[in-house]
């Protein structure tokens, strides 16, 4: 198994190299770095422009371009960013912070009542119950996240206001401008109705999974065996058949960590939540390469980190399974 | 008793019996909602394709002399108006026209591409088939939106491609987008259909009697998925229409040039309507495209009922 895990993460190095090579070469194609930074800062000179090609690697060659860049993403210079030349790491930083918050509150969230009603759909197939659950399964799964977003934003926090003179959840941001300091209320409060757009996909997902993981599992025949054992049926549910329908769920909810932050960034930028897409789609716009590379390593790495686990947790958690 | 039915059901096919196909529609009609669905697509796109006499306004007329800017629903304009004064349910029947040809046209290019390149890989396998798993598992495992805004960006910046994309903020640039976005999914389920397909026996006699490797793939293993085939092609025309709404929405998609307008257009002037409290502007269109997403949805979720024979359930 340790072996396993080290070979694995020795792989996943290359990996890493590879596309962030790939992204480097993408984003030097498609936002064209150099004249982003002349168009910021028009009055440039010369030295001034060969400073930051040189402090980015943005040579004309892209192969030496990126190691360059490399040598210098590892040795912790980072080039401020092109717009108001501020600290990248900083900032970076904050926003990983920010979407870890709103990522986890979501994923626990979406997870848990997922489950819940994914077993709940499982133990009566075909019931009113399943139709029902199945059926909004499909109906969250249909409606993107930004239109939802904005139903929801219209509802609880526009109309709520008129209707009753407050708005019951805020729309922007963490905290109320002018706010310092630490607030657990008041940051659930603001976090409300983003994790709940982003639970929304996450429950309509993984119910449906559940549901069909579990039927399989109670289908087979080693419940049979447990039944005729005279275990009761609760104990055989949870022992038995939770246990093993798991196995999927866990290694496809690891696998699934992209497609979270592809519904985190568009949330983020509706309810202007300054985390990690927020950060992504303002420095795009810009053109700011040297913001955008590093998120690009951040999010590369964790999607790679993500697979790692859900590979060693199949293998842990399902002995069947050899690893050659 | 469950069983003692199902045996008279068996029965009874077999005194008349019907061919996969007839079996196929008698599945997909049993899908209540997936009927509804083919209805509402049907009269949608009836009345986009009368666009001339079913909307009242044209594109960018307005309704009334000003005073005619944000207007809520009332006669003359039954959707009410947007900010200089256009016909909302107008301009949504225009815009739910180029929002179908965007999906449509993607899903038509990306599926043919992708049945013919999952083909290939799968039957042939091998270094070609390996490349193209690893690549479509990277391209599949980013977030979407930024391996979707990043691409775009590449495409408008290559030069030498300009003769195919066309302008970057055109309807036909959104479609070579999608097109290169929507094919590896569509390839990978091809894939797996034809590799369970190429051990069977009669692609096996096909070989022996010495058909070519081309003849093999065109008349026998891509006629015999088309099943899936057609369930991609459903989900690819949702696919590119929620993308293009999604793209509009953060500034990216096609503009609306000479007040021509899509579906991402209008739900994307939803964003600012909200702080405002026009809700006619964001409801609308918002509705639109949450009925359009469901109803190819069930349609595409009935086709992948009736087309797989084993998912039989009995009803």
């Amino acid at each position: 198994m340790l072996r396993y895990i080290l070979r694995r993460l020795a792989w996943s190095v290359p990996t890493l190299l590879l596309v962030t090579f790939l992204v480097y070469i993408a984003l030097r194609v498609g936002t064209d770095p150099v004249e982003s930074y002349k168009r910021v800062n028009p009055r440039a000179s010369r030295a001034k422009i060969q400073q930051y090609i040189d402090i980015n690697g943005l040579d004309p060659n892209f192969v030496q371009g990126y190691f360059k860049w490399l040598k210098n993403f590892i040795t912790g210079e980072w080039a401020p960013s092109i717009k108001g030349r501020r600290e990248v790491w900083p900032a970076l930083k904050d926003a990983m912070a920010n979407t870890l918050r709103l990522g986890t509150a979501a994923t626990v969230v979406g997870i848990f009542f997922g489950l819940i009603a994914g077993v709940l759909a499982a133990l009566r197939p075909g019931g009113r119950r399943d139709v029902f659950i199945n059926t909004s399964a499909f109906v969250g799964i249909s409606i993107p996240p930004f239109i939802s977003a904005i139903l929801l934003q219209l509802l609880f926090a526009v109309y709520w206001q008129k209707w009753f003179g407050a708005s019951l959840f805020p729309t922007s941001g963490v905290y109320p401008a002018g706010h310092t300091g630490f607030d657990l209320f008041l940051m659930l409060k603001f976090m409300a109705l983003p994790t709940i757009i982003v639970a929304i996909q996450i429950i309509a997902t993984y119910s449906r999974y559940m549901r069909s993981s579990l039927l399989d599992v109670l289908n087979s025949d080693y419940m049979r065996t447990a039944r005729s054992k005279g275990i009761s049926e609760r104990r055989i549910l949870i022992k038995h058949g939770m246990r093993n329908a798991l196995i999927p769920v866990v290694t496809i909810a690891a696998l699934d960590v992209g497609s979270i932050v592809g519904g985190l960034i568009i949330t983020e930028n509706i309810f202007a939540y300054p985390g990690m897409g927020l950060y992504f789609l303002k420095s795009f716009g810009e053109g700011d390469f040297p913001l955008l590379m590093p998120w690009m390593v951040v999010i590369v790495a964790s999607i790679l980190l993500f697979n790692l686990i859900a590979d060693i947790s199949y293998a842990w958690l399902d002995p069947r399974i050899r690893l050659e | 008793m469950p069983g003692l039915t199902q045996g008279f059901a068996l029965s009874e096919q077999n005194e008349n019996v019907l061919s996969p196909r007839q079996m196929a529609l008698r599945r997909f009609v049993s899908h209540k909602a997936a009927v509804v669905s083919c209805i509402i697509i049907g009269v949608l796109t009836l009345f986009v394709i009368l666009a001339p006499f079913t909307a009242r306004y044209g594109v960018n007329q307005s309704v009334q002399a000003p005073p005619n800017s944000f207007l809520s629903p009332r006669s003359n304009a039954w959707l009410g108006t947007d900010d200089i004064g256009r016909d909302l349910y107008s301009r949504l029947i225009y815009g739910v026209r180029v929002s179908l040809l965007i999906g449509l046209a993607s899903a038509i290019i990306s599926v043919t591409l992708g049945a013919l390149v999952g083909a290939v890989a799968g039957f042939r396998g091998g270094k070609f088939d390996d490349i193209l798993m690893r690549v479509t598992d990277l391209f599949l495992a980013f977030p979407f939106l930024v391996t979707l805004l990043v691409v775009r960006n590449v495409l408008g910046g290559l030069p030498w491609l300009k003769p195919i994309t066309g302008e970057m903020n055109s309807v036909r640039f959104i479609i070579v987008l999608f097109s290169i976005f929507g094919w590896m999914g569509v390839a990978r389920i091809v894939r797996g259909q034809v590799l369970s397909l190429k051990e069977r026996e009669f692609v096996e006699a096909a070989r022996a009697v010495g058909a070519s490797r081309r003849y093999i793939i065109v008349r026998h293993l891509l006629p015999n998925s088309i099943g899936p085939i057609m369930v991609a092609l459903t989900f690819s025309v949702v696919g590119a229409i929620i993308s293009e709404s999604t793209l509009a929405f953060f500034g990216y998609g096609p503009q609306a040039g000479d007040g021509a307008t899509s579906l991402g257009i209008l739900v994307g002037a939803a964003k600012g309507a909200v702080q405002t409290g026009f809700w006619w502007l964001a409801v609308f269109p918002c509705f639109v495209l949450i009925i359009i997403a469901l109803s190819i949805n069930f349609i595409g979720d009935a086709l992948r009922d009736a087309t797989d024979p084993r998912l039989d359930r009995g009803a």
